[in-house]
């Protein structure tokens, strides 16, 4: 493929039936009612000089190079900002326009460095396409007056660089920051001819509160804002459309390359899920997949004290084949199993599932979603019938009530954020439910109607109180409910209960019965109200019955089933909803269908030749403990590293001691492989040749840039071991893979390689009912027939604060930094998130003698670190809060083994802490003599992966 | 039996309390067969076994919901 440039229309398109016919240039055209002269002129094929305009901005009229003649009007309108009217006759084309072009290149050209041979961006230049569209042959003025060129860089950011000497003021960049990504850290200064691009308050863009998304950079007509790759290494001459491997968004970019190296990363105006737009992570952080920590070659060694081995490929496989079937001889079928990663393509983890299912004879394998949204499609299926969310991204644009509870999304999801804050800043209403005040909460014009800050561990006692007073005020959509759901009436006699009332959960939930009453007022009251919830929901003690919760709430207003509603997970990997729907967990199979159907196993049986088991398998944590007491001894790793993410790390890594043969599959040396005998290295998503699935349940193509730098695809690996365990399994490539996922899979029945790229993306479920897919489900009902309402009983969890461990720690991520940090630590990335820090309350601070920087200690029951004390009243005093991105801070050193009741997804969002000054807590331990090491001292661990 | 007497409470214990506390408020009936579905469709068999058998050896620290989810399974014991 060459280099692929969309089409710029010049301004956005204008939604609405109402059509209106104009006259281009002697063409008719028909255009939706509001479309601007300059958009309708482009769909006509008629493309009309500019600059200030791009479409995915509003139109500004600043440039004056879009000027047009219209029949019966005076003078020389902006095309970019005159609507078409019906009848209009327009000209683009006439010797007075042409002259006034002329001119208005002459004057951006008398102020602009006449290096074009030698500027980064040329051949990439819409300065000097326009000039040499305009035919502008000479400058009148000169170039010795007053001018710019001198103007000093600012390089200030890792990924590109600022050249103010090159900029025309068109202030696309500007409008970038406004209008796409919502951060406002960009304005012009100055007047006249002092007007300058200037980010914050007169500051580096580092200094500045810019957020790197890159969005400027992309609007920028000239090489003013320009990717240093692109300084570095020249223009890209092909792009290869790809998918990101960030965050559950699932971004379409378009992969720049020259030869196989990538150049540049951008977005893809046509992704359905950011519709060209982008984070720091997915277009910048890409440098990860060639750094030299890369494992290239596949290890293996007797004992985990020996030194690794590189051998060949059919070594390594022959290995793991050998020893596994050892392991079963001796132990039993049962004594083996598998995880698969959220990471990996939707091909890559059917084939683990597959292999373990088929060629090891059981169901022990899981998935790292145990640890992130396994409540999710526990609770979205007790509830509604299938375990995914119920709308598109898009669907945030019709929403007038948002809720935000437990997730973060500028900083997880930043490009849904951004789409989230532009349907705020034009009147969306919000509700942020969070013991943290995160930025969502005031941000450049946003701000929430509702900050519900509660304390950690209590969701499930809100969502209550909250449908308490649905219920109780007479707030529910009784039509709806009658209509589409079951056990209304069981549900809303618990709900009306008194001790669910907001006044009577205050005293727990330390929410202000008033706010908990005005807000579920607000959510009731719609017309169309939202639920977009993330990890604070499910990583908790009762985290499916949170997620239960949110769906009856959801189900009793009717916000269920059409746009701009709906209950929707914000997933924290790029493929979590796909490793989930590819059969990962041990009691189902693909498509969430229970072991137990004999009907479903008899399909996988016929297409695979083996009897299936009926019974559920291990999940990770039943793994670590049947590794303990004997009965589990060979595990194979996909792309995760439980040595690292999970919680309880003394036990995690007690349990891995344990096991006799240890397989782990991935792109670094990471914690878990200090505990494996093999190392089987896996392919970046720059490699792979696959699909993910998104938060949406879009399904997009993870197409190759360059060949596996592993000489073999993941899938291979996999089939390989199966093959030398004595199941062959055989593909040409991993379209036949998902065309087997099709063919087993009713919500995958109309999914193959040949559609998507024909259509670009679908949304599960795609079959013969919905050819097309589905962006929104339960329109007409609910997957399991009627919406079924859950008693959600409100129970405490046992973590509790106590006088030795009087604070309450939670976890999060942030914007730079991606989960474990395996991939953004091993890019420039770091210079915003070097090291984890603890966020305290500066009571809970002063108590403890701590100022802001000081390095401390947490410790709770289970283990101890070490970080450095960041003040900060974002947190409720008795609350603490870190990331986990780098593994020297060993945040799941502290956290416990309580998990969620249905699913055992860790709860890592409530653990009893202490927290004490460093030196204060040596002295102390020191004085008890104390042997128990501060993990901040212990030797750097390596990455890690999964979430 | 009393509790020192008892052998070492497996993980399967502590995770079937934490079921039971979720049903704490139904019917002890419904309770149990909640809890043992739950058990049934979740857990691997060795799992539900070592349930089984601490409910046999004592069953020291066991939910009396849990107990009763136990009766339930032993009925369709493989």
């Amino acid at each position: 493929m060459t280099l692929l440039k969309e089409t710029d229309l010049g301004t956005p398109g204008r939604p609405g039936e109402a059509v209106v016919g104009v006259e281009v240039d002697g063409q008719l055209i028909a255009v939706p009612e509001g479309t601007s002269v300059l958009r309708a002129a482009t769909l006509a094929g008629i493309p009309i000089p500019k600059l200030c305009a791009t479409d995915s901005l509003e139109a500004f009229g600043s440039c004056r190079l879009c000027l047009v003649e219209i029949e019966g009007r005076k003078g020389y309108p902006a095309s970019c900002t005159t609507p078409v009217a019906a009848g209009m006759r327009v000209h683009t084309q006439t010797p007075k326009l042409a002259m006034l072009r002329r001119g208005v290149m002459e004057l951006y050209i008398s102020d602009h460095p006449l290096d074009c041979l030698t500027c980064p961006a040329n051949g990439d230049c819409e300065l000097q396409d326009m000039a040499g569209v305009v035919g502008l042959r000479d400058v009148r003025y000169g170039y010795k007056g007053e001018n710019h060129l001198d103007a000093p860089k600012d390089q200030s950011n890792p990924y590109f660089d600022f050249d103010p000497s090159k900029c025309i003021v068109c202030s696309r960049c500007v409008r970038a920051c406004d209008e796409v990504q919502g951060t406002f850290a960009l304005t012009i200064s100055g007047r006249g001819f002092d007007s300058k691009v200037t980010a914050g308050a007169d500051e580096s863009f580092m200094e500045s509160e810019c957020v790197s998304c890159g969005a400027c950079v992309q609007a920028c007509p000239t090489s003013t804002l320009q990717e240093k790759t692109v300084v570095e290494l020249g223009m890209p001459q092909r792009s290869v459309l790809t998918t990101c491997a960030y965050c559950g968004v699932g971004c379409t970019f378009k992969a720049e390359l020259s030869g196989d190296q990538v150049v540049r990363m951008v977005p893809y105006k046509d992704g359905g899920a950011n519709e060209g737009h982008s984070c720091v992570k997915g277009r910048f952080a890409f440098g990860y997949a060639s750094h030299p920590d890369r494992v290239l070659r596949p290890r293996v060694r007797e004992r985990t004290t020996d030194p690794w081995r590189e051998v060949s490929w059919e070594e390594a496989i022959g290995t793991v084949a050998t020893r596994m079937k050892q392991i079963q001889a001796q132990y039993g079928t049962g004594s083996i199993g598998g995880i698969s990663s959220s990471r990996c393509t939707n091909e890559e983890v059917y084939v683990v599932q597959k292999m373990i299912r088929a060629a090891f004879g059981n169901n022990n394998v899981d998935t790292c979603a145990r640890v992130c949204h396994s409540p999710t499609g526990y609770g979205l299926k007790q509830t509604f019938g299938t375990s995914a969310g119920t709308q598109d991204f898009k669907s945030v644009d019709a929403a007038d009530v948002i809720i935000v509870i437990g997730a973060n999304p500028t900083d997880g999801h930043p490009v849904f954020a951004s789409r989230m804050k532009q349907r705020l800043r034009a009147g969306a209403r919000l509700i942020v439910v969070d013991p943290r005040r995160i930025d969502l909460v005031r941000s450049p014009h946003v701000e929430a109607d509702f900050h519900l800050q509660l304390q950690p561990g209590t969701n499930v006692a809100v969502v209550n109180a909250m449908a308490h007073v649905v219920v109780t005020e007479g707030l529910a959509a009784r039509a709806y409910v009658d209509e589409r759901c079951e056990g209304f009436e069981d549900w809303a006699a618990f709900v009306a209960q008194p001790e669910n009332s907001p006044e009577a959960v205050e005293e727990v939930t330390g929410v202000p019965a008033q706010d908990l009453r005005a807000a579920a007022r607000m959510y009731a009251a719609g017309p169309n109200s939202a639920i977009y919830y993330g990890l604070g929901v499910t990583e908790h003690s009762q985290g499916s019955t949170m997620v239960m919760g949110m769906a009856n709430l959801a189900m009793a207003t009717g916000n269920v089933g059409r746009d701009g509603v709906g209950v929707n997970p914000l997933r924290g990997q790029n493929n979590v909803q796909g490793s989930c729907d590819m059969g990962s967990f041990p009691h189902e199979l693909p498509g969430y269908r229970h072991v137990s159907d004999d009907a479903v196993r008899e399909v996988f049986e016929k297409v695979w030749g083996r009897t299936l088991l009926s019974e559920p398998g291990l999940r990770i944590p039943n793994m670590f403990d049947a590794a303990l007491d004997g009965s589990f001894r060979g595990l194979f790793v996909q792309g995760e590293d439980i040595a690292q993410s999970d919680p309880n790390l003394k036990h995690v890594h007690a349990a891995l001691s344990a096991l006799d043969f240890v397989v782990v599959q991935d792109l670094f040396e990471n914690e878990t492989a200090k505990f494996a005998h093999v190392l089987l290295p896996g392919t970046s998503f720059l490699e792979k040749d696959g699909t993910f699935t998104n938060a949406e349940r879009r399904i997009n193509r993870v197409r190759p840039v360059m060949p596996p730098r592993t000489g073999k695809h993941e899938w291979q690996v996999v089939c390989e071991i199966a093959e030398a365990m004595g199941y062959p399994m055989e593909y040409e490539d991993a379209s036949e893979i998902m065309d087997e996922i099709a063919a087993t899979t009713p919500t995958f029945a109309g999914v193959s390689f040949a559609h998507l790229d024909k259509v670009g993306s679908l949304q599960w479920p795609c079959n013969d009912h919905a050819p097309e897919g589905t962006p929104i489900m339960h329109v007409d009902r609910f997957v399991r027939g009627k919406g079924k309402f859950v008693l959600t009983h409100y129970v405490a969890t046992k973590e509790r604060s106590t006088r030795k461990f009087p604070l309450i720690l939670t976890t999060g991520r942030i914007l730079s930094q991606y989960n474990v940090g395996a991939q953004t630590r091993r890019t420039a990335n770091v210079v915003w998130h070097p090291e984890d820090v603890l966020e305290i309350h500066p009571h809970d601070a002063e108590d403890r003698g701590i100022l802001d920087g000081d390095q401390v200690v947490l410790a709770s029951r289970v283990g101890q670190t070490s970080l450095r004390a960041r003040l900060a009243d974002r947190m409720p005093v008795g609350v603490v809060y870190t990331t986990f991105h780098h593994p020297v801070t060993g945040a799941n050193v502290v956290t416990t083994e309580y998990s969620d009741w249905a699913t055992n997804c860790p709860e890592y969002k409530v653990t009893a802490v202490q927290v004490s000054l460093a030196r204060a807590a040596e002295a102390a331990a020191q004085a008890a003599g104390a042997q128990d090491e501060i993990v901040g001292s212990l030797p750097a661990p390596t990455q890690a992966a999964a979430d | 039996m009393a509790a020192s007497d008892a052998p070492a409470a497996p993980p399967e214990v502590r995770r079937a309390n934490e079921i039971a506390a979720q049903f704490e408020a139904a019917e002890p009936a419904a309770a149990a067969a909640a809890i043992a579905a739950h058990v049934r469709s979740f857990w691997d068999p060795r799992m539900r076994h070592a349930l089984v058998s601490y409910a046999r050896a004592g069953a020291a620290g066991l939910e009396p919901s849990v107990l009763a989810a136990v009766t339930l399974l032993e009925q369709n014991q493989d």
